[in-house]
């Protein structure tokens, strides 16, 4: 098992336990100081930096939202002098502003040190090469990676997003073995590469995926495993939280490590704010532990997961989460029932005869409908075949969600292509 | 073996998509020969007999249609009254179970087929070899 910062990744539980709890004060005490904001919340909780004498303390600190961060926007959050700061990243907001992240030279080099770590951990190492598929642009996602992955010493391939068939040419002359890609577009990117009769086993090199920016399933991984002949890491991270490399898998592909000497976890139930118990589901709530420019105090993600407390078999101390299992904001409700758009995604990969596009309609609050593209290289002619698929779906998808759908079946390329973050949910209620 | 073959496509229950199928068959001057279309809720399948199946087939998923190569049996009739009758007496004697049916008519009311897809070919074939049937040859309609 290969290690960036060995002793970093492998610190014994108890002296991680003590590296978080004074980084959190320090953490504290800095944002107290220098955060009018922050200084106002916590004195309306009537909670001061120094009341936090053990981890366990950090749930009498107020939630930080993604509201908090359009307060005094756009410096507000902002701990150092505005020319300290290097780089903004934004994330899109709801409220039509962005939110905007301000990182400092140390920021971003740290940022790029969990990524190597996370990197290494999946075997990569120098002599490799990354073609970085994610957008270059405000989102941290390309920049994060592109910075982690020269530390570790591998050829980078600026690529972006889009124009699949230059993707494939650059995987193909520059002998690309690893690609950052989200992961519906990496399913699109696959499934040209077949199309244009390229064995990806025999002509590629290419060996592992890093998928993220979107959530998606575990068929979702092993159906493109499978067509590549490669290994998918899932990797998660946030604008808010540096981009990607806050979380990760390892070798064993069975959880995301957290960097947890730079991150605080928490699970939360969303709608009460306590936690849960570790090991159930509920919302993942970050603290930085390790941010000069701009630190966040449990900042509400919105992505539901759970903490794998078991040890993980690589020997990294530092505790997983499961895969992202929505984020609260994909949920929809159909029949008063909570749907997340994987559990249909579930179902569908698990079905023969039915392409990898799919997207979900709603129209009323009682129904929903499914419109999925058949698979043409299984097109065998045969109505009673195609009327018996439609079946299985339904069926299938009411005893995953508890509702009937209506189902829909498309002449493939119907649906829209998504070359970024996939569409998955077209809501077209009103109250 | 006298099979012949059936172009089956795809589509969604929506206008113009037959359309856009025969369009396609017009510019390579390709002759339909028998023809159908079954259709449920949202979707269905059309079927076509033509003279060049091959290059139908190979043209329909060039253009990115969602199309397969089906075998088909075409057995003779009189284009008569009881024409149909006498077939399919034949077919259901024998036990043979028809999942689609077209016809082509060679010579209008003297000549006609029955063409069906069953679904074992072979097996089909065989069983009506002794009776009095004669068979669409493939090499008849190119």
């Amino acid at each position: 098992m290969q290690f960036w910062n060995k002793e970093a990744e492998t610190l014994k539980k108890q002296k991680l336990r003590e590296l978080q709890l004074e980084r959190l004060k320090k953490t504290l005490r800095r944002v107290y100081q220098k955060v009018p904001h922050y200084r106002a919340k916590f004195q309306q909780a009537k909670v001061k930096p120094d009341d936090i004498k053990y981890l366990e303390d950090v749930n009498k600190l107020p939630f930080t939202t993604k509201e908090d961060l359009y307060v005094d926007y756009p410096f507000g959050l902002v701990t150092l002098p505005i020319e300290k700061l290097i780089r903004l990243h934004t994330s899109s907001g709801t409220t039509g502003k962005p939110k905007a992240i301000f990182f400092s030279k140390k920021d971003i080099n740290n940022s790029a040190e969990l990524i190597a770590r996370c990197l290494v951990m999946t075997g990569a190492k120098q002599g490799d090469i990354l073609q970085n598929s994610m957008t270059y642009g405000l989102f941290t996602g390309a920049f994060v990676m592109h910075y982690g992955a020269e530390k570790v010493g591998i050829l980078v391939i600026p690529a972006g997003p889009g124009n699949t068939e230059r993707q494939i040419n650059l995987m193909r002359d520059f002998g690309t073995t690893m690609i950052h890609i989200t992961p519906s577009y990496a399913l699109y990117v696959a499934s040209v590469i077949y199309d244009k009769g390229i064995d990806p086993r025999r002509d590629l090199k290419l060996k592992r995926a890093y998928l993220g920016a979107e959530p998606y399933s575990e068929e979702t991984r092993k159906k493109i495993e499978d067509m590549l002949g490669i290994d998918i890491y899932n990797c998660y991270g946030l604008t808010e939280m540096n981009g990607p490399g806050v979380g990760f898998e390892c070798k064993y592909k069975a959880g995301l490590h957290i960097w947890e000497d730079n991150f605080l976890m928490e699970v939360i139930n969303p709608d009460t704010g306590e936690p849960v118990k570790e090991g159930e589901i509920g919302e993942l709530v970050l603290t930085t532990l390790n941010r000069e420019a701009m630190p966040l105090i449990r900042y509400r993600t919105r992505d539901l997961t759970r903490i794998i407390p078991q040890p993980c078999k690589c020997g990294r101390t530092h505790r997983r989460i499961s895969r992202i299992l929505g984020r609260s904001d994909d949920m929809f409700i159909v029949k008063g029932v909570n749907i997340f758009p994987q559990q249909i995604e579930q179902v569908l990969m698990s079905i023969k005869g039915v392409a990898q596009n799919y997207q979900i309609v709603l129209e009323s609050y009682d129904e929903m409908t499914v419109k999925v593209e058949i698979d043409r290289e299984l097109f065998d002619g045969k109505i009673e075949r195609l009327i018996k698929m439609k079946e299985e779906i339904i069926d299938k998808i009411r005893s995953a969600t508890m509702v009937k759908p209506k189902v829909e079946l498309l002449e493939p390329g119907t649906l829209p292509i998504s070359e970024g973050k996939a569409k998955r949910v077209i809501d077209n209620r009103t109250i | 073996m006298n099979k012949v073959f059936i172009i089956s496509v795809f589509a969604e229950n929506k206008p113009g998509r037959l359309e856009r199928i025969t369009k396609v068959l017009t510019e390579s001057n390709i002759n339909i020969l028998a023809f159908s279309i079954t259709s449920t809720n949202g979707f269905g399948v059309i079927k076509f007999m033509v003279n060049k199946w091959k290059e139908a087939y190979d043209l329909l998923k060039e253009k990115g249609f969602t199309v397969s190569l089906n075998e088909a049996i075409g057995i003779e009739m009189k284009d008569q009254p009881g024409g149909l009758y006498e077939v399919v007496k034949i077919l259901s004697s024998k036990g043979i179970n028809i999942e689609s049916a077209s016809v082509y008519v060679a010579e209008t009311r003297k000549r006609a087929y029955l063409i069906v897809e069953v679904e074992d070919t072979v097996k089909a074939m065989d069983a009506l070899k002794g009776e009095n049937l004669k068979f669409l040859n493939p090499e008849d309609i190119k």
